[in-house]
């Protein structure tokens, strides 16, 4: 199981801030989003190629996920 | 602490870097700004992937020290709603000169636009509320977006 975590304008367009996702482990970050994008009411809004982080570091979407492992989906990082 | 949700005290930034060795100090303010090409923006509000901030904030601070050993640095970043003109962002840096003040303060703005995940909806004089890109323009609209519970 995997903890999704939805920010800003993705978790407008999903309709909340997280959700727990499972599918078979140990999976890519990139698995993680088509699953998020086929399953999830609204995941099709996501854009295929977000930007990515797990457990709070910046991941590519070829990156490992594990059991446990929270991954976020990021929208364009817009601070300062 | 990196992130706030009250107004950012400048002289609290100040004294967390003063020291009799470091002759040079550089302050750089980002604040909400409303200008020809927002549109009548009357606040931004901020949000953020708070754990992540403070994490990816403790790598950049690393990396700026490995960067400048001799430099202090202090930043703040406010979240919430924060209505034009006000600080969203501070960042003091001091050093023994000002060539590394001022550049260690630039490298500390540029990565936090390129690594710090904080986002901004701006909140307009007509009542509308825009998300920003980073390179500074709306998105969609909210209201483009499916209702949701």
């Amino acid at each position: 199981m995997v903890r999704v975590r939805f920010f800003a304008r993705y978790a407008e367009l999903v309709g909340r801030a997280e959700a727990e996702v499972s599918l078979p482990l140990p999976a890519t970050v990139g698995d993680v989003v088509r699953r998020v994008r086929e399953d999830l009411p609204g995941g099709g809004k996501l854009p295929e190629r977000p930007l990515t982080a797990v457990n709070l570091k910046h991941v590519k979407l070829d990156a490992t996920v594990q059991d446990g492992d929270e991954v976020a989906l990021l929208p364009p990082i817009a601070g300062g | 602490m990196y992130l706030t949700r009250s107004p950012i005290s400048l002289d609290r930034l100040l004294a967390e870097v003063a020291h009799p060795a470091l002759g040079g100090t550089c302050v750089f303010l980002g604040t909400v700004r409303d200008g020809p090409e927002e549109h009548g923006v009357t606040a931004i509000e901020y949000s953020a992937y708070e754990d992540m901030v403070e994490a990816e904030f403790g790598r950049l601070a690393a990396d700026a020290r490995g960067r400048w050993p001799d430099a202090r640095i202090a930043v703040r970043h406010r979240l919430g709603t924060i209505p034009a003109g006000e600080a969203s962002i501070a960042i003091v840096s001091a050093a023994p000169h000002r060539a590394q003040a001022f550049d260690a303060c630039r490298f500390v703005i540029e990565e936090v636009k390129r690594r710090i995940p904080v986002w901004k909806k701006e909140l307009r004089v007509d009542g509308t509320e825009v998300w920003v890109d980073p390179s500074g323009h709306p998105t969609v609209r909210p209201s483009d977006s499916p209702t949701h519970a």
